[in-house]
């Protein structure tokens, strides 16, 4: 079997086997190549002495160093958290008043409040904030229930909506008309009938104004005499096009027999006020945030909504 | 190291044979200082060459600003999204090779090679230090004494000088190279910077000063691919034996009964060879084509009165001939071959076509992202919004006003989300900051009843110079999606 011989044109010594007349050569492999393979085994044994390497019982061996992801983690977060400390320390003692008049400061802001978004509100409001209609209000739009402006998007996420037990949160009750009797279902047709023409949905007719009367009677406490809505009641613009439980007839019909009564939490308990506000910023900055004097209409709003 | 079998097979390892080339002069050692030099020049000196671009931009002429992401050439920069300029030089990086590989066979391997210049250079240092080839090889065999490890300390020192002096000047590439020479000696420099001057140091002084020729032998890849693209018609360094041979010294030459060829088998060309092959066993994956081997065969030839160019710059094809009795091919025949033109004509090009794209780039840009959650948002009063994210990129160095406006979707009006909605238009301006791109959000509004379409939005710089750039994207409605 072992037929090896020195080739005669390489000079190099064969292995010996042989198949089918072809042979192959015993090329030594250079001496460098050993040293490379013996640098690996001594960076080997180098890296499982200082890195943690072995499996014990419980975890695995520490290594001289002691490096573990987790503190990678942690000094990752608290190098992220000093360098955020300036801001945030900013952001805290800047009334949320003149926040906009630091287009840096609220930059960072709507930054920080995009992150919380994603933890804190998405389950709600979904993570485009474009709410869920029939359950969750759509933050990027112009219409708000109870305001609009920096402010008020403050106070409704510190205190909540209809939040029980938080003395300063925003609440109201809208009568299920129907349930209890307060309207016949006739009437509740004819009140229907007035809304959609109010809001263009249908043209005027007999129905809709028995409803005008029956409206001015029993819904322009809350929702004003022309029903463009009351922000201090949380009560909708209905003659708007943005509709949150609906706006065709069998919604709203449905709205009034079983009045809705959304509930948002509040956060004061759960978030530091810094983060608050920067939610705020962030859902101010959604598209639809409100100045707090340029509408209007909103000026009697905030006047009447106006807390100490 | 043995075999773990019998005694007496060949070792399992091979330490290096020593190479020690001796000093030659000659047409093409003059060619190789004067390329080293250009070569070391270029790379050395590169980083410190300035090129004015105004107060916005570095004024360094090659600069690779990783931490900005711009790559500065002299007057050209690139983005980022401009790599394929950087990918086309690749390519012609690469099929430069292959064209000079078919035009002057292994030329870069012999001359142009990072390798091969500084195991030149670091060969020049062992015959500086510890004399020519004859006193190498004493000193290599002689007893550690005093005297040897004076010599080798001073060797590796120099050794160790030059790599960190290439290891450094690499770093230079990619920051300003004075402020980083400052922050590099008064210890402000970012790691990374010691940290890739310290591995380049260590690659040079084990690559160029130790692993020398091992390098091209076993580790690189680019002698194989030579080997494969050769053909006869390319230009080697070969040893004609047809005029050599047989070989004998001029002593046995008088006494042979037949008459010997040319070569009298004083191993200059052995003993010149920068990897220490023998050019007369034929090409091999070990030469370079440094054709050292020529300048040293020719001395000899031209002593003996002999014609020269017994080693020569040949093809296969014309040895071929040469050996019939045919004339000795013009060079200028070797080089203009299809093939050659061929790679010559895909080389131009390519680099034309580079350089096209170069001259009539725009130097702004927009593109449009559109908001995908939500995808339109309707307002109080019925009308339609849709959120984009706009990017405005300035490549100039000098700040530019830029009109960004819609094309199509008619009633349709913006306005960005640092505005009133009250101040929406067709159109708005934004300052760009000088080579920077600026982020934007922007909001389309159109009337209710608008049908979901596309539409453009176009940029437009407010000054001498204009253009135009426009990109499209897609409006939004309920029940359209």
């Amino acid at each position: 079997m072992s037929t090896k011989r020195i080739d005669e044109a390489t000079g190099t010594q064969t292995v010996g086997h042989e198949w089918d007349g072809i042979e192959e050569l015993d090329t030594p492999m250079p001496r460098w190549w050993l040293w490379t393979f013996y640098l690996t085994i001594v960076f080997a044994i180098g890296y499982v002495v200082v890195y943690p390497a072995f499996p014990m019982l419980h975890g695995a061996s520490k290594g001289l160093w002691g490096w573990s992801s987790r503190g990678d983690l942690a000094a990752e977060t608290r190098k992220a958290n000093a360098s955020r400390a300036n801001v945030l320390s900013q952001i805290a003692v800047t009334p949320i008043q003149s926040l906009q008049g630091k287009p840096e400061l609220m930059k960072a802001a709507v930054a920080g409040g995009r992150a919380a978004f994603r933890v804190n509100c998405v389950q709600c409001h979904g993570s485009g904030a474009a709410g869920v209609p029939g359950l969750y209000p759509n933050l990027n739009d112009d219409d708000w229930l109870w305001g609009g402006n920096l402010q008020e998007i403050e106070q409704t996420i510190t205190h909540g909506i209809r939040q029980p037990g938080d003395k300063d949160t925003r609440t109201s009750l809208m009568p299920s008309f129907g349930r209890n009797q307060l309207l016949t279902t006739d009437q509740i047709e004819d009140v229907v009938s007035h809304v959609r023409t109010i809001s263009h949905q249908e043209k005027a007719s007999a129905a809709s104004a028995r409803g005008a009367k029956l409206f001015a009677d029993n819904c322009a406490v809350c929702h004003g005499p022309a029903g463009t809505g009351q922000r201090q009641f949380g009560a909708p613009n209905l003659t708007d096009k943005i509709w949150l439980y609906g706006g065709s007839r069998e919604k709203v019909v449905q709205s009034l027999t079983n009045a809705h009564a959304g509930v948002m939490p509040a956060w004061h308990e759960r978030l530091d006020p810094v983060t608050i506000k920067m939610l705020a910023a962030y859902v101010h900055s959604l598209g639809g945030g409100e100045d707090f004097a340029t509408p209007a209409q909103a000026d009697t709003k905030i006047a009447a909504n106006a807390r100490p | 190291m043995r075999a773990p079998d019998t005694a007496g097979t060949a070792p399992l390892y091979e330490k290096r044979k020593s190479v020690f080339p001796k000093s030659v002069d000659g047409r093409f050692r003059r060619l190789k200082w004067a390329w080293m030099g250009v070569t070391l020049a270029i790379y050395y000196v590169t980083p410190w060459l300035r090129w004015d671009r105004g107060p916005y931009a570095p004024d360094q002429a090659v600069l690779i600003d990783l931490a900005h992401r711009r790559f500065y050439m002299f007057g050209i920069e690139i983005w980022p999204h401009e790599f394929y300029f950087v990918a086309g030089l690749l390519i012609m990086a690469g099929i430069g090779l292959f064209l000079v590989t078919t035009a002057v066979g292994r030329a870069w391997c012999g001359y142009s090679c990072p390798q091969t210049v500084w195991t030149d250079l670091f060969q020049h240092v062992d015959r500086l230090i510890d004399g020519d080839r004859n006193a190498q090889m004493r000193l290599q065999n002689a007893p550690w004494t005093t005297h040897k490890i004076a010599k080798r300390s001073l060797k590796w020192s120099v050794y160790l000088v030059i790599s960190f002096w290439t290891g450094g000047a690499w770093i230079l590439y990619f920051a300003d190279a004075p402020t980083l020479v400052r922050d590099f000696w008064s210890g402000n420099a970012a790691p990374v910077a010691y940290g890739a001057a310290a591995l380049l140091t260590a690659t040079t002084f084990v690559l160029g000063g130790f692993l020398r020729e091992q390098v091209c032998i076993y580790m690189c890849p680019w002698p194989r691919i030579q080997s494969a693209m050769l053909d006869e018609n390319s230009l080697i360094v070969t040893y004609k034996d047809w005029r050599g041979e047989p070989r004998g010294s001029v002593k046995e030459a008088r006494h042979a009964s037949t008459p010997l060829g040319d070569c009298i088998d004083c191993d200059q060309c052995v003993a010149v060879c920068p990897t220490g092959i023998d050019i007369r066993e034929g090409p091999q994956i070990g030469c370079i084509t440094c054709a050292l081997c020529i300048d040293a065969c020719d001395k000899v030839m031209s002593q003996l009165g002999r014609p020269p160019r017994l080693i020569d710059y040949a093809t296969l094809q014309g040895c071929e001939r040469e050996k019939a009795g045919g004339a000795k091919e013009s060079v200028l025949k070797t080089l203009l071959r299809p093939r050659t033109l061929v790679y010559l004509g895909v080389w131009c090009t390519i680099g034309l076509a580079l350089l096209f794209a170069l001259g009539t780039r725009q130097h702004f840009d927009i593109s449009a992202a559109k908001d995908r959650n939500p995808v339109y948002m309707v307002l109080s009063d019925g009308s339609v919004r849709n959120g984009f994210t706009i990017k405005l990129r300035n490549m100039e160095s000098r700040p530019r006003e830029i009109e960004v406006g819609i094309e199509g979707l008619p009633g349709a009006a913006m306005w960005s989300d640092d505005m009133a909605r009250s101040q929406a238009a067709r159109s708005l301006k934004a300052t760009v900051a000088p080579d920077q791109a600026d982020t934007i959000r922007i909001y389309v509004i159109a009337p209710a009843g608008t049908k979901a379409q596309d539409f453009k939005f176009t940029a437009r710089p407010i000054d001498a110079e204009g253009g135009s750039q426009d990109h499209t994207s897609h409006f939004d409605v309920p029940g359209d999606v």
